[in-house]
């Protein structure tokens, strides 16, 4: 599924990396602690998260993750744009809980990392 | 190549800053992306360790043809038991690091996982020195 489909199922705002949007995504991992993200082994795992820091994207970057959807309305920094930006991540901004943001997901066909 | 970082303890804003310039590095020098990504995940997880504990902290990372080590050397209160530290699930994190989504005692065994060999050495009331050696083409790649 391309990040243009989860945006749009998902009701979502792609804050940076629109030029990405075809990208594809098979699996994703829900998570607030950073901790548990950092221990993927996987490649090209969507994040999903209601932590909106600066560690979230330092963690996407050391994790290789291109992709993150920010739930619980909750919104990104300047700062963090720019840091998303300079990592090639893409980010979008999500109305929905993380529970439903998973739950639509799933439905659509993305899979769990485990 | 030898590089040097300064780290701020308390400092959440710019955790991170030394792995991400290091992760750079790694690219460039055309290292496997597998290797890359176990060397910046256990670096980023000393990183905020210092960031977390520490006052201050300095990283040293000294790059050969065959091999990167990275040691942070800080200053701080230092890990009484580093056996127990070792612990996944052991933290003495406050409701700040938690917060930044860290603190669950995942930090120093997680770096184990991913470094190939990973030193560990404390003195309480000083501070703690963490060393990563990664080599760049690892015949046991984790």
């Amino acid at each position: 599924m391309t990040v243009e489909q989860i945006a749009k199922l998902l009701d979502a705002r792609i804050i940076c990396g629109e030029e990405r949007a075809d990208h594809e995504i098979d699996i994703a991992f829900a998570s607030d602690l950073m901790s548990d993200v950092l221990t993927l082994k996987e490649d090209n795992v969507l994040l999903i998260t209601g932590l909106a820091n600066m560690q979230t994207l330092r963690t996407a970057e050391m994790s290789d993750i291109q992709c993150i959807i920010f739930a619980r309305n909750k919104q990104i920094s300047e700062e963090m744009k720019e840091l998303a930006l300079e990592n090639d991540i893409t980010v979008l901004e999500c109305r929905y809980s993380v529970f439903r943001t998973c739950g639509i997901l799933y439905q659509a066909g993305i899979s769990p990392v485990f | 190549m030898h590089f040097e970082y300064q780290i701020e303890g308390g400092n959440f804003t710019r955790a991170g800053f030394a792995s991400s310039e290091i992760k750079k590095k790694l690219k460039q020098l055309n290292v496997d992306l597998g290797i890359v990504k176990r060397t910046v995940v256990a670096t980023y997880e000393a990183e905020v360790n210092v960031v977390a504990h520490a006052y201050s902290g300095t990283i040293y990372v000294d790059f050969d043809e065959e091999k990167v080590v990275i040691r942070l050397v800080d200053e701080g209160p230092g890990i009484p038991d580093i056996e127990q530290a070792m612990k996944e699930g052991f933290s003495t994190a406050s409701s700040t690091v938690r917060e930044m989504g860290f603190g669950a005692g995942m930090g120093l065994p997680n770096m184990k996982k991913n470094a190939d060999d990973l030193q560990v050495s404390s003195e309480v009331g000083k501070g703690t020195t963490v060393q990563i050696t990664m080599h760049y083409q690892n015949p046991n790649n984790k």
